[in-house]
């Protein structure tokens, strides 16, 4: 079962993936990279990351592309203004670039052997919870110390008169 | 086929969640083929034209959304973090004990000096 849902979510994240940056309305993108962001989190708990699961689809599916939105809709530009796209020399030569590179990274793929699955509950809010608690409590602090940084940042940047 | 269905668990959570994904998908995209397969389609100026409360609108509808918003937003995804740190806390607190709670009253502590900064700076009213 699980190696088909990884094909299944893998699939869906990379279609939605190429769905993002080929939309012409950057709502529609903005919408797509939902798709992604939940199909990823998908493959987390495959990979017994259910914690960083969860994480994936409150922060990044939920609030970050909200954020995303909110630009789109303050930028607002009007359908008929958006930018016309054109095949150019330069775009395709991009493709032939992305296609390489894929094809260079299944070769390489090829030669490393699939690593093991991980410990059934090694990804779970428990654990992550004491790994957070006795390793890596100064980072856990100084995460607070970042967002505050962020907090003041964010009210300088977008206030107009602080 | 057999072999296949037999690696299913059905007791794992996550089979729940698969679950209502699958319903999910197939009654969103079933009522919209169902509809536009089924319903009758009479066409009318009126009826396709932009419905206000009876009214005909007066502005356009895709307005400028005021920069108001975006700072809500970002300041939303900041305490929305602070909040995901507190779901490994609270799934550990009687293991923790005095000790979690002191560490993770630190952190709120220090987060707490940017709502209040937030506060003061008057970044939560709307004006």
């Amino acid at each position: 079962m699980e190696p088909i849902l990884f094909m299944l979510f893998g699939a869906i994240a990379v279609g939605g993936a190429i769905m993002v940056v080929t939309r012409k309305h950057p709502m529609a993108s903005a919408l797509y990279l939902i798709l992604t962001l939940f199909s990823v989190a998908a493959l987390f708990v495959l990979r017994q990351a259910h914690f960083l699961a969860a994480i994936q689809v409150i922060v990044y599916a939920g609030a970050i592309v909200v954020l995303f939105i909110f630009v789109i809709m303050l930028i607002n530009v009007p359908e008929n203004r958006l930018p016309v796209e054109r095949a150019t020399v330069m775009r395709l030569l991009g493709v032939i670039a992305a296609g390489l590179l894929i094809l260079e990274t299944a070769l390489l793929a090829r030669r490393f052997a699939m690593p093991a699955a991980p410990a059934a509950d090694s990804g779970s809010v428990q654990a992550v919870g004491r790994a957070l608690f006795t390793d890596y409590l100064l980072a856990f602090e100084i995460t607070s110390v970042l967002l505050l940084a962020a907090v003041i940042g964010a009210i300088t940047l977008a206030k107009k008169k602080i | 086929m057999a072999n296949f269905l037999s690696t299913i668990q059905f007791s794992d959570p996550y089979f729940s969640v698969l679950l209502l994904l699958a319903i999910a998908l197939v009654m969103s995209v079933g009522f919209v083929f169902l509809s536009q397969a089924l319903g009758p389609k009479r066409y009318d100026r009126v009826k396709y034209s932009v419905y206000e409360c009876g009214v005909d609108p007066f502005t356009p509808a895709s307005v400028r959304v005021s920069v108001k918003f975006y700072l809500v937003a970002l300041l939303f995804i900041l305490f929305d973090l602070e909040a995901a740190f507190l779901y490994p806390w609270a799934v550990l607190y009687r293991e923790l004990g005095l000790f979690g709670l002191v560490e993770m009253g630190i952190f709120i502590l220090i987060l707490l000096a940017g709502l209040i900064y937030a506060w003061k700076k008057g970044a939560l009213e709307w004006q």
